[in-house]
């Protein structure tokens, strides 16, 4: 089973092969900023610690960053997003992802929320 | 300028909710940013067909005395702007300046046949009502709608949607900048021919209480929907409007902010009735030798956008001005900004970069308005 976990910040990770986790922003979050026009990415390689702005999100309104889930590198980047950045908008679980990562402290995981809890956070 | 008090409702309030918009507060008021259809299918609604806006924070003043030319005596001493040649209906751009050249606000007026009719700035119409009676002529009265709403109808489509509405109104003859008391759906109103957005459209004033119903009305003609807070900034900013408070304030003059256009001849410097405004030692000057600092319009060939606050630097690196405004402009594709440069940066086609989380993107100087204005200045 596909394991997603969430940040309190609206961003998500999933679990893909090999230790590879994929990383986005929630439904919630692309509806908050509206229409996403512009998406900076991260050179690949970088590292990030857990919470680090590792991406720039503009809106037509303001820009906005995705901090990052889990500590960790960044193994690749969503390409498709610098030409089409309304993926964020139309498909943000999927085609809208931002980054693929090899989480440096697997652990940071048990303080992010499930699916349940994030639901129950959103109606918070 | 904000209160701390909570937003106030306009008169659309109930209907804006009904239509799921995402609500906001902004002047003081709570008002749609957008709806479902979101910013840029707004935005481009309003370049193709027509939206109709709540800008009821806005505020609208009457300014009554003995005759009109008291009236324009009056207002021509605290606005820079020929207003006595004004004829019944007509209606010219404005701003009320202050000892130092700055801008108080910026507004417009029309003739409204026995009275003026001024519609300033939401954020700050407070201030500028007790400014207005404290400095007015004292022949002159000034009288507040408070409980007015003003929704401006704009877009290519906009005249054909009230025509349908107001089937009595020579709307072929109605050109941009002039306003007429007309009946819409048979409620009383006060429309000018102008707006915020670039495009043709209508700007209407009308009773609070008959608000609802008129734009229940204007949002059941063909091609009308409604749009928010969000398309009306990407669209003014297309068209090379200033938003007053980001893009002008009390410490840059009109000149500065390239609105010297709006000093008519009469008010300049052997003109009929020149200068006599507050301000007018450093406007006036600034008018005949630039002022050392201009408003400029940016455009970026990368897509990433530059906004409030960007610092911009020349060729070699050296700072020379800051953006005020800027998104991505829907209408083009491209990063688009005004921003205050130094007058050896100004000139069109200058290549210039704006500084982007420590980034340089590079930006050229563009003849303002980055869209072609599209107003209707008859057949």
């Amino acid at each position: 089973m596909t394991v997603m976990r969430y940040t309190k910040d609206h961003e998500w990770v999933r679990e893909e092969a090999d230790g590879i986790w994929t990383v986005g922003i929630t439904h919630f979050a692309q509806e908050q900023l509206g229409d996403i026009v512009y998406v900076e990415l991260p050179a690949i390689g970088r590292r990030f610690g857990q919470g680090e702005d590792a991406c720039v999100i503009e809106s037509v309104k303001a820009a906005a960053e995705l901090k990052q889930p889990l500590s960790g590198e960044v193994l690749a980047t969503n390409d498709a997003l610098a030409e089409h950045p309304e993926l964020v908008n139309s498909d943000p679980c999927g085609a809208g992802w931002f980054l693929k990562i090899k989480p440096s402290a697997p652990a940071e995981l048990d303080a992010l929320m499930d699916e349940a809890t994030y639901q129950t956070y959103l109606a918070g | 300028m904000t209160t701390s008090a909570s937003p106030r409702p306009t008169p659309l309030r109930a209907l804006h909710v009904e239509r799921g918009a995402r609500l906001t507060e902004f002047a003081g008021y709570e008002l749609p940013v957008h709806y479902p259809a979101g910013i840029l299918k707004e935005h481009q609604h309003t370049r193709e067909a027509a939206s109709l806006f709540d800008c009821s924070h806005m505020g609208q003043v009457a300014i009554r005395g003995p005759d009109m030319a008291t009236v324009w005596s009056a207002l021509e001493a605290l606005v820079p702007a020929d207003l006595a040649s004004l004829a019944p209906g007509q209606q010219r751009y404005g701003f009320l300046t202050n000892e130092t050249g700055g801008v108080r606000d910026d507004l417009m007026l029309v003739h409204a046949g026995d009275h003026a009719l001024l519609v300033v700035n939401g954020a700050v119409k407070a201030d500028d009502i007790a400014y207005l009676r404290a400095a007015l002529d004292p022949r002159c009265a000034l009288e507040e709608h408070p409980t007015h709403a003003l929704l401006a109808l704009q877009g290519p489509s906009a005249a054909a949607a009230l025509a349908g509405l107001a089937p009595d109104v020579d709307f072929a003859a109605w050109t941009f900048m002039q306003g007429r008391a007309l009946a819409i759906s048979g409620i009383a109103c006060y429309a000018t021919r102008s707006g915020y957005t670039g495009e043709d459209g209508f700007e209407i004033m009308v009773p609070g209480e008959h608000a609802e119903r008129l734009a229940r009305a204007l949002l059941a003609a063909p091609d009308v929907a409604p749009a928010g807070l969000g398309a009306r900034d990407t669209l003014r900013l297309e068209a090379g409007l200033r938003l007053y408070g980001q893009d002008m304030d009390t410490t840059t003059t009109p000149i500065e902010a390239g609105l010297g256009w709006a000093i008519g001849a009469a008010r300049r410097r052997r003109g009929a009735r020149a200068g006599g405004f507050p301000g007018a030692a450093v406007i006036l000057p600034q008018l005949d030798t630039g002022a050392a600092r201009r408003m400029v319009g940016l455009v970026g060939s990368e897509r990433t956008p530059v906004r409030h606050g960007t610092t911009i630097a020349n060729g070699a690196g050296e700072v020379c001005g800051e953006a005020t405004s800027g998104t991505l402009a829907p209408s083009l594709g491209q990063p688009v900004a005004l921003a205050y440069v130094t007058a050896a940066c100004a000139a069109p086609g200058t290549a210039l970069v704006a500084k982007v989380r420590g980034r340089d993107v590079p930006m050229t100087v563009t003849k303002l308005p980055f869209v072609p204005t599209r107003y209707y200045r008859g057949a």
